[in-house]
């Protein structure tokens, strides 16, 4: 990972005069970032994690600069993914000194993207790679890939709507590993009703996702700090 | 007038085993009618098969004139049965036990008639007390009111008298004595004991091994003009000699190892008379019907006929 | 026939050993009830495994009334065929011991009356235990612990699942659950009157019945595909656990539970079908028997 990264730095050096743009681009959606000091969002969170048969839950998600995160269930019980924390790309450009590469364009839903790669200055900062997919237009992130030290990769993908002018989405992704789940033998004394799940070998790679979609945000009003707790 | 119970040519084969064989009898309105038999000899299988408990081999049985197993509701509803021990609910009171057997022989029984009943076999101030707290005798009336409670004209008593006192088999027999002669029931009683049946029947049935020894009225079974005398002396020849001179020569049933003649009882104290005129030691003379020595022979050791027969 | 079934309830209702069976169960309600109250954090850690690590989630909420019923009838069911069997092995035989069989046959009514008299108490009986097992296991957990929605662990095939069930989806499963367990230990019952049938003393017949269902669920629980062809589906054993089938909630391709739906109804329906045929075979073969039976008792 490491030898990879050195050698994005020597490509990023190569081209110096295009980092600078990129890093103003990086800038400027920071900027448009900073304009939300806090929010709570009302949604509902789908989770998709092949051991989970778990129900779509209405959650509330709080929000304070510069990265203060949590999500809430409304009502009843739901299965929060813990990296689902960084769910607001902003975090990322709020936190962290980082170091702007240019990773050239891409498209998303048919749109041009701009990618750029952040790497954390701090050797010791959990993440250690993030890409982000750039809007140049409307100064919004589309889609994140952050590769951790301790929780592994993660993928978001944004689609946005209303609150575009402020950066935030409507629906976000959040792809993410988990680890397998295997329960204790003999606890469990199931009834046999003759179908056995015969999981292809395939699924067996862990992915989890979490699906967000935020119906409404009630933003820089003020957000208690109790509430993350 | 026809019979209460009529049995023909009934048998029941176990495996390895016919405990009643080719057995008839005929049980008629009002009779005490006595059953008699070692045990084993098939009294209780005859009685059970009476009752349904259990299935004929062959042969049939007719109650109030209907054959038994086709009316069967019928029959039973009219017929009330104690099958050797009085086995009642142990957990409930004498008043529960007989008020649920009252309800399942069709009857709704006011509670004047359960204690009417309680009262009968004298266990009215026990009413509410648990069976497993009551003595054999108490089980042994309780069982009498609960075969009662619905008001039989049969009731069929399989060994009534086994475990009770010598005073609870004289009450046992008086309240016999009493549905009979008072409440014009018929009864069918089973015994081992011929003196039991003597006091109780007026006819009887004898059998062994399942099969009919002989049936008829107690007072021409025991008829006392064939009385067997045993005489008990040390002086057998002398007292042989005395008997061979006088009217009952003829009638000496046995010299060795005992002297056993047939008369009629009213001669005892004449042969007494002779015997000690004569000057013969004589210990004892011992009355014995011939059909109870008949029966001795079936039912007991030889040697132990006297213990057995003690009444 | 009512008359004679008042009788047969009377008599259970007097017997000190039916109100074991109800002591019993509560009494194992409120030790699960207490240890999870205490800590049932850790019988969740337990469960969940690595779960923990990946997903944040409310313990205390998970433990509630809903989710408690599920862990005691899981381990519960196991037990209650004891229970059944030590009312109904002894319906006949108890009788037969006693002594009172041969008076009662003496009464004016058929042997298939009595027979199916002492059946119907005996699922009284049964039912009774598990509307107690009900209070105790669901209503008084509802009162303990609240309600939120259930989490469900299951095994199937070869794989683990978590399933949540929303709180407004459940009340009606447990209906249907305690219904179902209802049918399971009448075979139990069945079975138990008909051994009782053959026997002059309770405790044969109980333990006889005990053994059978031990035998049973242990070769129902051997995963050797040879057992599971041909031997699994004959065992009423491997049916008694259906109850569980009205827990498991169908999802969409998404793996999202969708409300109100089974997974798989037709099986927990089959299970039904041959519970009661299981059933119907026992108490028919009893009749029989007892009809032929001499008394000699």
């Amino acid at each position: 990972m490491k030898q990879m990264i050195f050698s994005l730095l020597a490509l990023a050096g190569a081209s110096n005069a295009q980092a600078q743009d990129v890093t103003a681009l990086v800038q400027k959606v920071k900027a448009k970032i900073d304009l939300v000091n806090d929010y709570e969002a009302a949604g509902q969170m789908k989770t998709n994690v092949s051991f989970l048969k778990v129900p779509v839950s209405t959650i509330k998600v709080y929000y304070k600069k510069p990265n203060k995160l949590k999500i809430k269930s409304e009502k009843g019980i739901s299965f929060v993914p813990r990296g689902a924390v960084s769910i607001n790309v902003g975090a990322l450009l709020n936190t962290t000194a980082y170091t702007v590469l240019d990773a050239g364009m891409d498209k998303i839903d048919g749109k041009p993207v701009k990618v750029v790669k952040l790497l954390p200055v701090d050797d010791n900062a959990e993440v250690i790679l993030s890409t982000l997919y750039i809007d140049e237009t409307n100064l919004i992130i589309r889609k994140s890939k952050t590769t951790t030290k301790t929780n592994g990769s993660y993928q978001l993908e944004m689609t946005y709507g209303k609150y575009i002018p402020y950066g935030l989405p409507d629906k976000v992704v959040f792809s993410f590993n988990t680890r397998d789940y295997k329960l204790p033998k003999g606890v469990t004394f199931d009834f046999d009703d003759g179908t056995s799940n015969n999981t292809p070998a395939a699924d067996k790679n862990k992915q989890g996702r979490a699906e967000i979609s935020f119906s409404s945000y009630t933003i820089n009003k003020g957000v208690n700090d109790s509430v993350f707790q | 007038m026809s019979p209460i119970v009529s049995v023909s040519h009934l048998s029941k084969k176990f495996p390895g085993l016919t405990a009643v064989d080719d057995l008839s009898f005929t049980v008629m309105p009002g009779d005490v009618y006595g059953f008699l038999g070692q045990n084993g000899a098939g009294k209780s299988t005859t009685m059970r098969m009476l009752l349904t408990l259990i299935r004929s081999s062959g042969g049939s049985i007719h109650i109030f004139d209907k054959e038994l197993a086709a009316n069967r509701h019928d029959i039973l509803r009219r017929v009330g049965a104690v099958i050797e021990k009085p086995d009642l609910y142990k957990y409930l009171t004498a008043w529960q036990n007989l008020a649920i057997f009252a309800r399942m022989s069709g009857i709704r029984p006011a509670k004047t008639l359960l204690m009417n009943q309680l009262q009968l076999v004298g266990l009215a101030d026990r009413a509410h007390d648990k069976v497993k707290n009551f003595s054999q005798g108490m089980k042994q009336r309780l069982g009498i009111a609960v075969a009662l409670v619905h008001d039989p004209s049969l009731i069929i008593l399989d060994e009534p008298t086994n475990g009770l006192d010598p005073q609870g088999i004289a009450e046992m027999r008086q309240l016999i004595l009493r549905l009979s002669n008072e409440m014009g029931k018929t009864v069918i009683v089973s015994s081992h004991l011929l003196g039991e049946i003597e006091l109780m029947a007026n006819r009887m049935l004898i059998i062994n091994k399942g099969r009919k020894v002989v049936e008829g009225h107690v007072a021409e079974l025991l008829d006392p003009a064939r009385t067997i005398v045993q005489v008990d002396t040390p002086d057998t020849a002398a007292a042989l000699r005395v008997i061979g001179d006088s009217a009952w020569a003829a009638r000496l049933k046995s010299s060795t190892p005992l002297i056993r003649i047939e008369m009629h009882r009213n001669e005892i104290p004449a042969l007494a008379g002779i015997l000690v005129n004569a000057g013969i030691s004589l210990q004892g003379l011992v009355p014995k019907h011939s059909l109870e020595e008949y029966f001795l022979s079936l039912t007991t050791i030889p040697g132990q006929h006297v213990a057995t027969f003690a009444d | 026939m009512w008359q004679l079934l008042q009788i047969e309830l009377f008599k259970i209702s007097r017997r000190p050993r039916t109100y074991i069976a109800f002591a019993v169960i509560t009494a194992l309600c409120l030790v699960f009830q207490f240890a999870f109250k205490m800590d049932g954090e850790s019988y969740l850690k337990l469960m969940l495994q690595n779960v923990d690590l990946d997903f944040d989630l409310d313990k205390k909420k998970v433990i509630n009334g809903y989710f408690m019923c599920y862990i005691i009838l899981n381990t519960l069911l196991v037990q209650v065929p004891i229970l059944v069997a030590l009312i109904a092995g002894d319906s006949i035989s108890g009788e037969a011991n006693m002594g009172t069989l041969r008076l009662l046959l003496t009464k004016p009514f058929s042997r298939t009356q009595l027979i199916l008299a002492k059946f119907i108490a005996a699922v009284i009986f049964t039912t009774m235990l598990l509307l107690w097992m009900a209070v105790s296991a669901l209503v008084l957990s509802m009162l303990i612990f609240g309600v939120d929605d259930m989490m469900i662990f299951r095994v199937k095939g070869d794989a683990s699942q978590i399933l949540l069930i929303q709180q407004d989806d459940v009340v009606w499963r447990y209906v249907a659950a305690f219904g179902f367990a209802t049918v399971a230990l009448t075979v139990i019952a069945a079975l138990a009157l008909l051994l009782s049938v053959f026997a002059e003393n309770s405790i044969g017949p109980i333990v006889a019945s005990v053994c059978i269902v031990i035998v049973c669920t242990v070769i129902s629980n051997i995963n050797v595909p040879i057992i599971d062809k041909n031997i699994k589906p004959w065992l009423f054993t491997s049916d008694l656990v259906g109850w569980k089938g009205f827990f498991y909630i169908k999802v969409d391709e998404e793996g999202v539970p969708i409300r109100g739906s089974l997974e798989n109804w037709p099986a927990i329906r089959n299970s039904l079908f041959k519970l009661l045929a299981n059933i119907g075979v026992l108490l028919g073969t009893a009749i029989w028997v007892f009809r032929k039976k001499d008394v000699l008792s």
